[in-house]
C-alpha cells in the first residue's frame, strides 16, 4: 500500500521507543530544564532574549524604524551606538526592529509550513489510499519545480508584500515537511500500539492526536530547527534577486544584502545582522538537539 | 532485482507525468506574469506599434492554449524550439550551460559529501563532546549566512587578500580541465559551506536515532568498539535517510545556485532561467524547468534505489 | 611610484595645478625625478597599441541579441560600438562629427540631408561600405513590421535614396537641424546589405573590433580589425566584455586585476575604492537624469499650483547627497543637462522651500495635499530611497506623500506611463530637440506627464528646423523655462556615471553623451604596457 518513496525517510522513526510514562507536566519541565546540558540552557536563554527584543522593540529603540535621524554612515559611538546606515537611519534601531520583523516572519512561515505539511503528511499516512496518492503526487510536482524559480514566478504574479512572501515560502517549504511527516507517520501507523488502539475502536482523530503525533514529533522538531533558519536564507536569496522584503521595513536578510559590499573593504557592519541570524540558528538547534537526545531515549555514557 | 526494476519503471512513468504537470504549471505561471516578451525586451523604449509587430512575428498574438499545444508538439518530437528573444536553438543555448552547472555541482559534491559524512559520523561517535558542539556551531553558523555573503567573505580572503584564487569563474568551453577545476573551487567551496551543515546534521541524527535500537544495544553489550558499532552496525541502516538527504542537496547544487553564479559570474543554467523569466522567454524557461525537474526526479529515484539496496526489507512494506 | 602616478594623472586631467603637482612631488621626496616626469606626462596621453582589454559591465542578459534594434543597455551598446561603424559619431566635446560619412549637407529648411560616404571603407567580411548598406541598415528599423526600439527615431525619415554608390539622400517629414545627432543613435549602425536586406545578427560591421565569440549575458570576445581606417583609434589587439551584474563581483574582479575597467561603482563604498592607488575612479555628469512624472491631465496634478508645490517640496541637495552620495548634480525641473549644448545657464535654480510650497497649495485652494508616488528600484538604483526621503521633506510643506512600492519586474510596462505619479529614469539624449520631442511634446509616446503646452509645442517645431545656433539657443532657453515652471515633471537630479579603471588603462577626455566614454571605450581606450 505504501508508495516506495514513503519508505525512504522514515528510518529514524524505526528506532523510536514507545512513549515514556507520563509524569506531572510542570515538575517534569522544571526537572528537565535543571538537568539540561549547558548548551540547551544557553540556547533557551538566547531565544528568550530574542523574543523579548522582538516584542519590546518599539520601547527599547530610541528612534523610529525608518526615521532618518542623522547624516548617512555616521561612525559607531554616541549618539548612534552602531552608527547610521546609507540613509542616515540608526543601525541599532533597525537591528532591533529587524529582530521583530525577521523572527516574526520566519516563525509564522515555518509554523504555517509545518501546519500544512504536517497535517497533510499525517492525513496521507493515516488514511492512505487515494488521499495519500493525490497529496503525494501534488507534492512530487511542487518539489520538482525549482523552488527559487517558483518563488520568482509567484512573487512577480502576486507582488512582494509580506503576507504573500510568507504564504509562498510556507507552501514551498511545506512540501518538505509533508514528505517527512508522511514517512514517519507511516512507520508509526503500522506499529502494534496503533493497531491495538484501532482494534479498541478508537476514532481516527484520537489515534492521530494521542498515538501518532507524539511519536512523530522528534524528527519533525529536528526539521523545524533547520527549516526555521532556511526561511531567513530564502528571504535573503530573494532579496539578492530584488524580490525580498521591501524597504523601508527592517529585516536582517535585506540588511546583510544592503551593506554586503562593505565586507570587501573589511568593514564589519554587514556581519552584525548575519551574526544575529547565526546566533539564533545555533541557539534553536541546541535546544532541538537536547530535545532529540531526550526523545531518542539514549543515556549519556559519560 | 526484478522487483527493483519494476519500481524504477513505475517511478519513471510517474516522472513523465510529473514533467508534464510541471511544464503546464510553468507555462501558466509565465503567462500570468504581467507583460510579455515584446514589452520586456523593448522596456522603456516600447511603443504600441513595435510591441504589436514583435508579437505578430513571434506568434505571441495567438491564444495561450494554441501556443502551449504547439510547444508540446515540438517537445514530443524532441524539438525544444528556439529562444524567442534571440532565436538561438535552445539545445545549443542550454547545452554548454548545463555542462557548466553539472560540473560545478560535481566539484561541490565531491568536496561536500565526504566532508559532511565524515563530520556527521564523527559527531555521532563523539556526540555531546566538545568536538560535536564545535562542528555543530560552525556548520550552523555557516548556513546562517546568506550564500552571497559567504561568497564575499571567501573572495575577500582567498582572492582579494591572498590572490590564491580568481574572484571570477567565467569559464568558457575551451578552458582546460584543471584550469576549470581551479576556477570552480571558490564557488564550489561556497556551495559546500551551504550544504554541509544540513547533510552533516541529518547524518548525525540518522545514526543517533539508531543507537537506541536493541541490536545496537546488543552490539554495545558485546563490548564492541564504539567506532566499530557505528560504522558496521548503525551506518548501513542509516543509509536510507542519508541517501535521501544527499539527493536533496545534490538537487540543490544543480537547481539552486543562481546566487553563486551571479557572484562568481559563472555561466550556468541559473542565470539563464532568471533572465528568461524576467524577459518572459517561455521556451527557455520551459526547457530549463524540465531539466531541473528531471534532475530532481532522477536523483530522488536514485536515493530510493540506494535505500532499497542497502535495506532490502524496504521492498516489502509491512 | 604609484603615488607619483596618481599625481601625474591628476595633473594630466587638470584636477591639480602644475604648482600643486610640484609641491606634492617634492613632498614625496621625488623632486629630482620631476624634469623627466613632465615628458612622461605628455607621452602618457599617447595611445599604445596592443594588449588584451577586459571590461566588466553591469548589464547584459542571456536574452540579448546582436540585432541593434534590440540593444537595451550599456553592454550591447558598448559591444555594438566596438564592432560597428555609424554614419556620425559624437566626439568628446559632445559635437556630432562624421564617421562613415565624409560630408553631411542639409537643405536650408533642414528637410533633405545629403550624406557622402567615405571611400574605400570595408566591413569585416571585406565588402565595401556603400549607399545600399546604409539604406538597408536604416530600413531595418523602419516600416510597418519594425520591432525596433529605434522606430520612434527613424519615423521622421520619409524616404532614403541612393545617388550613386557613395551618396545617400535622406528626406525627412519635417526640418530637423539635429539630424546629424539622430545618425549617431546606438541602434543605427551601418551593416552590410545583401539584396537590400541586412542580417542584423551576423555581428559583421565596420568597427574597430571584429566579433570572435558571443555568448549572450556572459561575455563577448573581440579581436582587432586589422583593416580599421580611423586614425588614432582602435588600439587593443583583443578585448573581452564581461557581463557582471553584481557590483561586489565587479569591484573584486577589478581590484584583483581580472578586469581592467568596471562601470557603476557602488556609491556606498566608492570612497574606499578611491584609496586604491592602482585604480582611477571616473565621474562624468552627462545627460542622465532621474525624474518624477505626474499626469497633468488628472487631479490634483492638473493644477499648476499643485505641481509647483510638489516641485518646491523636494530638497534636491539632500537627495543628491544621500541617494547619489554626491555623485550627481541638482537639476532644475527640466531635462536639459549642462552636458547639452543649449543648457540654460541663466535659469534660476529652484530650491527647497516648504513655505513657498504651502503658499502655492493655498493658491490651489488646499490646506493639505495627499498623493501616491509609485516607486521601485527598477526605475533607478535608489529610487525607493529617494521617494522615502522626498516623503519626509514634503511633509514639512503639508504634503503627505504615500510611497507605493511597485514590483521591479514589469515596472516599465505596468507602472511607468500608467500610474499618475511615478519615479522615472532617463538616460537623456544628446540634443535638446530629441529629449523634448520624445517626452515633452504633445502626444509623444513617452510623454509621461501627459503634458501639453501650446507655446512649447510651437517653439519645438520652429527650433527643430532652425539652423542658426543663436536663434535656436534663445528658443531652447525659453522652452527650458516653460518646462521648469509649468511642466508635469519634477527633475531633482542629474546622476553622474561613476566608473572605475585600472591605472593600466589609458584614455583621453571621456565623452559625456553616454556612459562608458560615449559607448566608444573599445576604440578610444588603450592599455599602457
Amino acid at each position: 500500500m505504501s508508495a516506495p518513496n514513503a519508505t525512504t525517510v522514515g528510518q529514524t522513526a524505526d528506532a523510536l521507543p514507545p512513549p515514556p510514562p507520563r509524569e506531572p507536566r510542570r515538575s517534569a519541565v522544571r526537572r528537565a530544564l535543571r538537568t539540561a546540558p549547558w548548551t540547551a540552557q544557553l540556547g533557551l536563554l538566547v531565544i528568550l532574549a530574542y523574543v523579548f527584543v522582538a516584542i519590546f522593540a518599539p520601547v527599547l529603540t530610541p528612534y523610529g524604524e525608518s526615521e532618518v535621524v542623522g547624516s548617512e554612515f555616521e561612525p559607531w559611538g554616541t549618539p548612534f551606538l552602531l552608527g547610521t546606515d546609507n540613509l542616515g537611519r540608526d543601525t541599532l534601531t533597525r537591528l532591533l526592529y529587524g529582530a521583530r520583523n525577521t523572527i516574526g516572519i520566519a516563525l509564522v512561515t515555518t509554523c504555517l509550513a509545518f501546519l500544512i505539511g504536517g497535517i497533510g503528511g499525517i492525513l496521507a499516512a493515516v488514511f492512505s489510499g487515494w488521499i495519500d496518492q493525490g497529496l503525494s503526487r501534488l507534492v512530487d510536482i511542487l518539489m520538482a519545480i525549482p523552488q527559487l524559480i517558483f518563488a520568482l514566478l509567484l512573487l512577480t504574479i502576486f507582488g512582494t508584500s509580506i503576507p504573500v512572501l510568507i504564504a509562498i515560502i510556507a507552501v514551498l517549504d511545506s512540501t518538505r515537511v509533508f514528505r517527512l511527516a508522511r514517512a514517519v507517520s507511516f512507520n508509526v501507523a503500522v506499529m502494534d500500539f496503533v493497531e491495538a488502539a484501532r482494534l479498541r475502536g478508537e476514532g481516527i482523530g484520537w489515534i492521530t492526536i494521542r498515538e501518532v503525533l507524539p511519536n512523530i514529533m522528534p524528527p519533525l522538531v529536528a526539521e523545524f530547527g533547520l527549516r526555521f533558519c532556511f526561511v531567513f536564507l530564502t528571504i535573503a536569496a530573494l532579496s539578492f534577486l530584488g524580490l525580498g522584503i521591501q524597504p523601508p521595513t527592517a529585516d536582517w536578510g535585506s540588511m546583510v544584502r544592503d551593506n554586503a559590499t562593505l565586507i570587501t573593504y573589511g568593514d564589519i557592519t554587514p556581519l552584525l545582522p548575519a551574526a544575529a541570524i547565526a546566533l539564533l540558528t545555533v541557539a534553536v538547534n541546541f535546544v532541538v538537539d537536547w530535545f532529540l537526545h531526550k526523545a531518542s531515549g539514549l543515556r549519556d555514557e559519560r | 532485482m526484478g522487483a527493483i526494476g519494476k519500481i524504477v519503471a513505475q517511478r519513471l512513468a510517474l516522472g513523465l507525468i510529473v514533467l508534464f504537470a510541471v511544464s503546464l504549471i510553468i507555462f501558466l505561471g509565465v503567462e500570468l506574469l504581467p507583460g510579455d516578451l515584446a514589452q520586456e525586451i523593448l522596456g522603456q523604449a516600447a511603443t504600441p506599434e513595435t510591441v504589436a509587430a514583435f508579437r505578430r512575428e513571434l506568434g505571441l498574438d495567438l491564444p495561450p492554449h494554441t501556443r502551449y499545444v504547439q510547444w508540446l508538439g515540438g517537445v514530443l518530437q524532441g524539438d525544444f524550439g528556439t529562444s524567442l528573444a534571440n532565436k538561438r536553438e535552445i539545445a545549443e543555448l542550454i547545452g554548454v550551460r548545463l555542462a557548466n552547472t553539472l560540473f560545478l555541482a560535481l566539484v561541490a559534491a565531491l568536496i561536500a559529501v565526504p566532508v559532511a559524512l565524515a563530520l556527521g559520523i564523527l559527531a555521532a561517535l563523539y556526540r555531546n563532546s566538545f568536538y560535536d558542539r564545535l562542528v555543530n556551531v560552525v556548520t550552523l553558523s555557516s548556513i546562517s549566512f546568506p550564500e552571497f555573503f559567504i561568497a564575499y567573505i571567501l573572495i575577500l580572503f582567498f582572492s582579494v587578500k591572498t590572490g590564491w584564487f580568481p574572484s571570477l569563474s567565467n569559464v568558457s568551453p575551451d578552458t582546460p580541465f584543471w584550469e576549470r577545476v581551479y576556477q570552480c573551487l571558490l564557488p564550489a567551496l561556497t556551495l559546500t559551506l551551504v550544504v554541509v551543515a544540513y547533510m552533516m546534521r541529518m547524518t548525525r541524527a540518522a545514526i543517533i536515532g539508531l543507537l537506541a535500537s536493541p541490536y545496537i544495544e546488543m552490539a554495545n553489550l558485546k563490548g564492541l568498539k564504539r567506532s566499530h558499532v557505528i560504522l558496521r552496525h548503525a551506518l548501513p541502516n542509516a543509509w536510507a535517510p542519508i541517501a535521501n538527504v544527499i539527493a536533496i542537496n545534490l538537487a540543490y547544487l544543480i537547481v539552486g545556485v543562481v546566487v553563486v553564479e551571479v557572484v562568481f559570474v559563472y555561466p550556468g543554467l541559473g542565470q539563464l532561467i532568471v533572465d528568461s523569466v524576467q524577459k518572459r522567454d517561455i521556451p527557455v524557461v520551459q526547457a530549463c524547468s524540465l531539466i531541473f525537474a528531471a534532475t530532481y526526479i532522477v536523483l530522488n529515484l536514485t536515493a530510493d534505489v540506494v535505500s532499497i539496496v542497502t535495506n532490502p526489507r524496504l521492498l516489502h512494506p509491512r | 611610484m604609484s603615488e607619483l602616478k596618481k599625481l601625474e594623472r591628476l595633473l594630466s586631467r587638470g584636477e591639480i595645478s602644475r604648482r600643486d603637482f610640484l609641491a606634492r612631488v617634492s613632498a614625496l621626496g621625488l623632486g629630482a625625478a620631476v624634469p623627466s616626469l613632465f615628458g612622461g606626462t605628455a607621452s602618457a596621453a599617447t595611445p599604445k597599441r596592443g594588449g588584451h582589454f577586459k571590461w566588466g559591465i553591469a548589464a547584459g542578459s542571456t536574452t540579448d541579441s546582436l540585432d541593434p534594434a534590440t540593444y537595451a543597455d550599456g553592454y550591447m551598446q558598448t559591444v555594438g560600438h566596438g564592432i560597428h561603424g555609424f554614419l556620425m559619431e559624437v566626439d568628446t566635446e559632445s559635437k556630432a562629427i562624421p564617421e562613415l560619412a565624409e560630408t553631411v549637407e542639409p537643405t536650408p529648411d533642414a528637410k533633405v540631408w545629403t550624406i557622402t560616404l567615405r571611400q574605400g571603407l570595408e566591413f569585416h567580411n571585406g565588402k565595401s561600405v556603400e549607399a545600399e548598406d546604409v539604406i538597408a541598415s536604416y530600413n531595418h528599423h523602419r516600416g510597418e513590421d519594425s520591432k525596433s526600439a529605434a522606430k520612434g527615431v527613424v519615423d521622421q525619415i520619409e524616404d532614403i535614396k541612393a545617388d550613386g554608390k557613395h551618396v545617400v539622400v535622406f528626406t525627412l517629414t519635417g526640418g530637423n537641424a539635429d539630424f546629424p545627432y539622430i545618425m549617431t543613435d546606438y541602434h543605427l549602425p551601418v551593416m552590410p546589405a545583401q539584396d537590400g536586406k541586412v542580417d542584423p545578427s551576423s555581428g559583421i560591421g565596420a568597427g574597430a573590433m571584429k566579433l570572435k565569440r558571443y555568448e549572450p549575458g556572459v561575455n563577448t570576445e573581440l579581436e582587432r580589425n586589422e583593416n580599421y581606417w580611423k586614425q588614432g583609434r582602435g588600439h587593443f589587439d583583443s578585448a573581452e566584455v564581461l557581463a557582471i551584474k553584481d557590483v561586489a563581483a565587479r569591484t573584486n574582479a577589478l581590484t584583483t586585476g581580472q578586469i581592467h575597467a568596471m562601470d557603476r561603482c557602488d556609491l556606498k563604498t566608492v570612497h574606499l575604492l578611491k584609496r586604491n592607488n592602482d585604480i582611477e575612479v571616473t565621474q562624468i555628469t552627462g545627460t542622465q537624469h532621474y525624474t518624477m512624472a505626474m499626469h497633468t491631465d488628472v487631479a490634483p496634478y492638473d493644477n499648476n499650483h499643485v505641481r509647483l508645490a510638489l516641485k518646491l517640496g523636494i530638497d534636491r541637495e539632500q537627495i543628491v547627497k544621500t541617494v547619489l552620495r554626491g555623485y550627481g548634480e541638482v537639476a532644475n525641473d527640466h531635462p536639459i543637462s549642462p552636458a547639452n549644448r543649449f543648457f540654460n545657464k541663466d535659469l534660476e535654480q529652484r530650491a527647497y522651500d516648504p513655505e513657498q510650497a504651502k503658499f502655492h497649495l493655498k493658491k490651489a485652494g488646499m490646506t493639505s495635499l495627499k498623493v501616491d508616488l509609485s516607486a521601485a528600484d527598477a526605475a533607478f538604483a535608489g529610487a525607493v530611497d529617494a521617494a522615502v526621503l522626498y516623503k519626509e521633506q514634503a511633509a514639512k510643506a503639508g504634503i503627505e506623500i504615500n510611497v507605493v512600492r511597485e514590483p521591479n519586474d514589469g515596472y516599465w510596462s505596468n507602472v511607468w506611463l500608467v500610474k499618475p505619479f511615478t519615479m522615472v529614469f532617463w538616460g537623456g539624449r544628446p540634443t535638446e530637440d530629441w529629449m523634448f520631442s520624445i517626452a515633452y511634446a504633445e502626444g509623444a509616446n513617452w510623454n509621461d506627464s501627459h503634458w501639453s503646452h501650446k507655446r512649447f509645442n510651437e517653439l519645438l517645431v520652429a527650433a527643430r528646423a532652425e539652423l542658426d545656433d543663436s536663434k535656436r539657443r534663445n528658443m531652447y532657453y525659453e522652452m527650458q523655462q516653460i518646462v521648469r515652471d509649468d511642466g508635469g515633471v519634477i527633475v531633482p537630479m542629474y546622476a553622474s556615471y561613476v566608473n572605475a579603471l585600472s591605472t593600466k588603462v589609458g584614455h583621453g577626455t571621456i565623452g559625456s553623451n553616454w556612459d562608458l566614454d560615449g559607448l566608444r571605450s573599445l576604440e578610444r581606450w588603450w592599455l599602457e604596457s
